[in-house]
């Protein structure tokens, strides 16, 4: 693992690309607490970041974990935490806090089998905390969701860049397969724009009075013109921040919505589809916040049917449930926990809604 | 010729509206702790990590760059403060529920960790801002809108000692309890605020003071009655002193 510094290609696991990805980033401080399937990212920022003198914290709990970032975050430094499920439930507060406090937490969050404690299996079962969130208030974070190991090292890079461009908790959504599983990488150079804290970070009052990083809100019109603010900020990342893959969405009849490691085989079963003559295609949301919905409505005007297919309960559906607004039948093929359906699964499941 | 004796601190802001309640010690706690900043020079380089409770407003008060942390939370964001800007100055201002209930963990792994933070915990044995419910510090037969019959062990078990526990991380290099119930105990007090900041300048680890203080709305007190009761009822359980000091060879024993 440790060679990822010293070589642009390896074959490593997304949690060691996440890490290496986050550290090319310019990551200055990692706080973390261990939790299967995601100790790898905590492993190796332990000797990494000490190695290059940044900060590194084995933190007494999750909770104390994000709140050192958002501690870091606050002076305007580049921070993070990674986690998994039951475990991120423990930073939901921190995440509520650190959204009013408008500060660049970056979070990577590698789903595991729940609720409660579940399992270490592979899951989808966190679309619905990363995306809805388990904090108190009107909040929204920035969610990227990978589906390669290549992916986990550029969504690192983006997390970093969309959460200081828009002072906002950003999460890496990976999962427990993502984070195992080894496929080469290419590490590139980190070409996004740095971007200048100097209007709010905590650097010390000198020749200015002190700055307060607060969510504190009293007065009740305050946290109105508080809250319009802040949704103005999400309206503009969802016209600018929107993104996703599609393949054979030209001429679907049958468009799937997947994401993460789970659109990997779908991808295989629009091939099997098409082979079979059922003109099926794919698009596949990159952001789950801000999430695709104008183009999910622009598909399903021309489509037959859309089906979802998640490793979970169903909790996509219910906003590309919301996109497409009733213009077409939206089914579900799911998985409640593990290795997502193989594409023959699919196919066989897409033969019987049809 | 005249000579001013007496000024508001540089380290206050200028015409804020006094939000604590009259008689509270806050006020006078929070006066110390911008006076230390201001003879210590650190005014430029301070940043707090504040808490939740009747602490809250402390950034109302301090001229200091300030972030608000969650409830307990406030040692894991200045450890994040200042793992990653090591040249500041980081403090903390919480209450004892903060510090020593809902924070406890945070609080100890901070001190076990060396971090190069200094800490000041305000002990009026209740929970102030939700009017006065029973906390960690509640001293045994208190009575409070939770312990209506006063704390007994059955139900609540004792009451936390913070410096006495937080002495004996060895992360700590200076540990104390303080009142400011007289003029000539406001006096130490400043003296062992001056010293935790002054332990985090030299690095040489945790700097800590818990500091009695009180409660009159809560407590149903005058000022008056309410620091006769830190005198007569906490300096009983809660006895003031300096716990630790590494500077001058003063370690915390088990006893």
């Amino acid at each position: 693992m440790t060679q990822c510094l010293a070589e642009k290609k390896v074959l490593t696991k997304g949690n060691y690309a996440i890490a290496q990805a986050a550290i090319l980033a310019g990551c200055e401080c990692y706080f973390g607490y261990p939790i299967t399937p995601q100790s790898e990212i905590g492993e190796f920022m332990s000797g990494k970041m000490q190695e290059l003198n940044r900060a590194y914290v084995s933190a007494e709990s999750e909770l104390a974990a994000i709140n050192m970032v958002i501690g870091a975050c606050s002076t305007g430094a580049k921070a993070m935490t990674s986690s998994s499920s039951c475990a991120v439930s423990l930073m939901q507060e921190a995440l509520s806090y650190a959204t009013s406090d408008q500060l660049p937490v970056v979070l990577v969050s590698v789903m595991r089998g729940g609720p409660g404690l579940g399992n270490i299996y592979p899951s989808q079962g966190d679309y619905f905390q990363a995306t809805k969130g388990g904090g108190n208030g009107d909040y929204k974070l920035i969610v990227l969701a990978p589906s390669t190991v290549q992916e986990c090292a550029d969504l690192t890079y983006k997390a970093f860049y969309l959460a200081h461009k828009y002072k906002n908790p950003t999460v890496l959504l990976a999962d427990g397969l993502l984070g195992q599983m080894m496929e080469p990488v290419e590490f590139k150079d980190y070409t996004y724009p740095e971007i200048d804290n100097s209007s709010w970070a905590l650097t010390g009052a000198k020749g200015r009075d002190g700055r307060v990083i607060r969510s504190y809100a009293p007065l009740a019109e305050d946290q109105c013109v508080f809250l319009e603010k802040l949704y103005q900020k999400y309206k503009t990342i969802e016209e600018n921040e929107t993104e996703w893959e599609e393949i054979g969405t030209e001429d679907a009849d049958i468009l799937f919505i997947s994401f993460g490691s789970t659109s990997r085989n779908v991808k295989t079963a629009v091939k099997m589809c098409r082979e079979k003559g059922i003109k099926a295609g794919m698009l596949r949301p990159i952001t789950l916040y801000p999430f695709p919905n104008k183009r999910i409505k622009e598909l399903s005007e021309k489509v037959k049917k859309v089906i979802t297919v998640e490793v979970n309960m169903g909790q996509m559906i219910n906003d590309v449930k919301l996109a497409v607004n009733g213009k077409v039948p939206v089914e579900l093929i799911n998985k409640p926990v593990g290795a997502p359906p193989a594409p023959e699964e699919i196919l066989l499941k897409v033969e019987d809604l049809i | 010729m005249t000579t001013q004796v007496f000024k508001i601190p540089d380290s206050l802001r200028k015409d804020v509206k006094y939000s604590f309640c009259p008689g509270c010690d806050h006020g006078v706690a929070v006066r110390l702790v911008a006076e230390v900043l201001d003879e210590l020079n650190l005014k430029e380089k301070a940043i707090l990590a504040a808490s939740i409770g009747c602490s809250v407003t402390i950034y109302d008060f301090l001229n200091v760059d300030s972030i608000e942390s969650p409830h307990g939370r406030a040692m894991a964001e200045a450890t994040g403060v200042k793992r990653a800007r090591p040249d500041k100055f980081v403090f903390t201002y919480q209450g004892d529920g903060d510090f020593a209930s809902i924070g406890l963990a945070e609080s100890l792994h901070a001190a076990l960790r060396g971090e190069k933070i200094s800490a000041i915990c305000i002990n009026n044995t209740t929970y102030g801002m939700t009017g006065g419910q029973l906390g960690p510090t509640t001293l045994l037969g208190q009575v409070t809108t939770t312990s209506p019959t006063g704390r007994n062990l059955e139900y609540y078990g004792y009451p936390i000692k913070i410096a006495e526990h937080i002495a004996l991380c060895e992360g700590t290099a200076f540990s104390a309890r303080v009142s400011l119930d007289t003029v000539a105990n406001i006096r130490k007090a400043k003296e062992a605020i001056k010293k935790a900041f002054e332990v985090q300048i030299k690095g040489l680890g945790f700097g800590f003071v818990e500091i009695l203080s009180t409660c009159p709305t809560n407590w149903k007190m005058t000022p008056d009655q309410a620091h006769e009761r830190v005198r007569n009822e906490m300096m009983k359980t809660f006895v003031p002193g300096i716990y630790k000091d590494i500077t001058n060879n003063k370690q915390a024993v088990l006893v």
